[in-house]
């Protein structure tokens, strides 16, 4: 894959061979965390910065972006969702609702 | 002078930055001289806005699509700027002169109203304006006329990032293949012929003084610039001669008539349209 990119970063030489895939993520304004935005094509990861400026923050939506290459992230697997989530149901006493106040604590 | 901010109800304000609003209704009327000279700027911003409009749904992948159409939209805003600055004067609007003003009225240089060619073609004139623009504005900025200093100013900002989409595809292209090397070194010496044209100086800006910015005076650090980012990306800076005429006078190129006939025909066809 890395050399069909190699051949394709000018988008000039008629190859099939696309852009990789990157996640950007945007911090709105300071304190809060870099959330994920959506995703781009771009040929290499300074290029993906400046894609992913002129996508995702042109309403002043952001103060930081990262990019990361989507083949980086890993997944959960959709077609487990059950074991992997749904088993919290039921477990009530994660919650801290759950319990019940020990007579005598105020400001609970 | 000053101008009105308009800051939106929402968390995502568009800022305080001058707008082509606070100029019309601020009031102020551009002196002749002036006027023309903003022409000039205005004339420079739309043509390359209408050409590089061109590139929408043909950019090599959708992303670059967005990036060209970006940088289209923030030089049709200086010619807003610019144009309803110049208006003010003869008690025209923008749209009047953008769209009702014929060919030889335009005072636009003939690098921006070049054909795109390949997208290597158009990076390399994207180069070579975007780093003639930068070093314009960053010294219009002290112009003595406030309007020309605010919109300046605002526009500096977005021309430090075309300066950067340029350079950062310069460098993909000239360091690429063999091929996006050929292609981006032809485009820079088809447009190098139209780069002496934008630093003449012409008696309007040397009659207007502290108001304008000589071109002249950009040129040993555009030169310096441009040589340094060639020679990271393995380019030659063109030695070929300066095409013959120009200067603004309303002597043109022959592709100025296409792009106008483009640009004009709906305002033309049906004056004073709204959608």
């Amino acid at each position: 894959m890395s050399e069909n990119n190699e051949n394709n970063v000018t988008g000039l030489g008629g190859s099939s061979a696309e852009w990789p895939l990157w996640e950007v993520f945007v911090r709105s304004s300071r304190g809060l965390s870099h959330v994920h935005a959506g995703s781009l094509h771009a040929p290499d990861a300074t290029m993906a910065v400046r894609n992913a400026r002129d996508l995702y923050t042109r309403r002043n939506e952001g103060t930081s972006v990262w990019v990361v290459p989507s083949e980086a992230v890993t997944a959960s697997d959709p077609d487990s969702k059950g074991g992997y989530f749904e088993s919290a149901q039921g477990k009530s006493y994660r919650h801290a609702t759950y319990y019940t106040k020990s007579e005598g604590v105020k400001h609970l | 002078m000053s101008f009105a901010s308009h800051d939106s109800a929402t968390k995502q304000s568009a800022g305080n930055a001058i707008t082509a609003e606070d100029i019309r209704e601020g009031g102020s009327k551009a002196p002749e001289d002036v006027a023309r000279y903003a022409l000039y700027l205005g004339d420079d911003a739309l043509m390359l806005a209408q050409r590089l409009g061109w590139w929408i749904a043909r950019a090599p992948e959708l992303e670059e699509d967005i990036a060209l159409a970006n940088i289209a939209l923030d030089l049709l805003g200086h010619a807003r700027f610019f144009l309803t600055y110049a208006g003010s004067a003869w008690g025209k609007t923008e749209d009047d002169l953008a769209y009702f003003r014929d060919e030889e009225e335009f005072r636009s240089c003939r690098l921006v109203e070049q054909e795109n060619g390949d997208f290597g073609q158009t990076i390399a004139r994207q180069l070579i304006f975007s780093f003639y623009q930068y070093e314009l504005y960053r010294r219009l900025v002290r112009s003595s006329d406030p309007t020309l200093a605010a919109i300046a100013e605002k526009a500096l900002k977005e021309v430090e990032y075309h300066q950067d989409h340029a350079s950062q595809w310069i460098l993909r292209l000239g360091l690429g293949t063999e091929e996006s090397k050929r292609r981006v070194q032809d485009g820079l010496h088809y447009m190098w012929p139209y780069v002496d044209e934008l630093f003449h100086d012409d008696e309007l800006i040397e009659s207007l003084g502290d108001v304008a910015v000589l071109p002249s005076s950009l040129r040993a650090d555009f030169d310096r610039r441009i040589a340094e980012i060639l020679d990271e990306a393995g380019l030659d800076v063109p030695d070929v001669a300066g095409a013959y005429g120009g200067d603004r006078s309303g002597e043109f190129s022959e592709q100025r008539g296409h792009i106008l006939a483009e640009m004009q025909v709906l305002a033309r066809q049906h004056p004073g349209a709204t959608w």
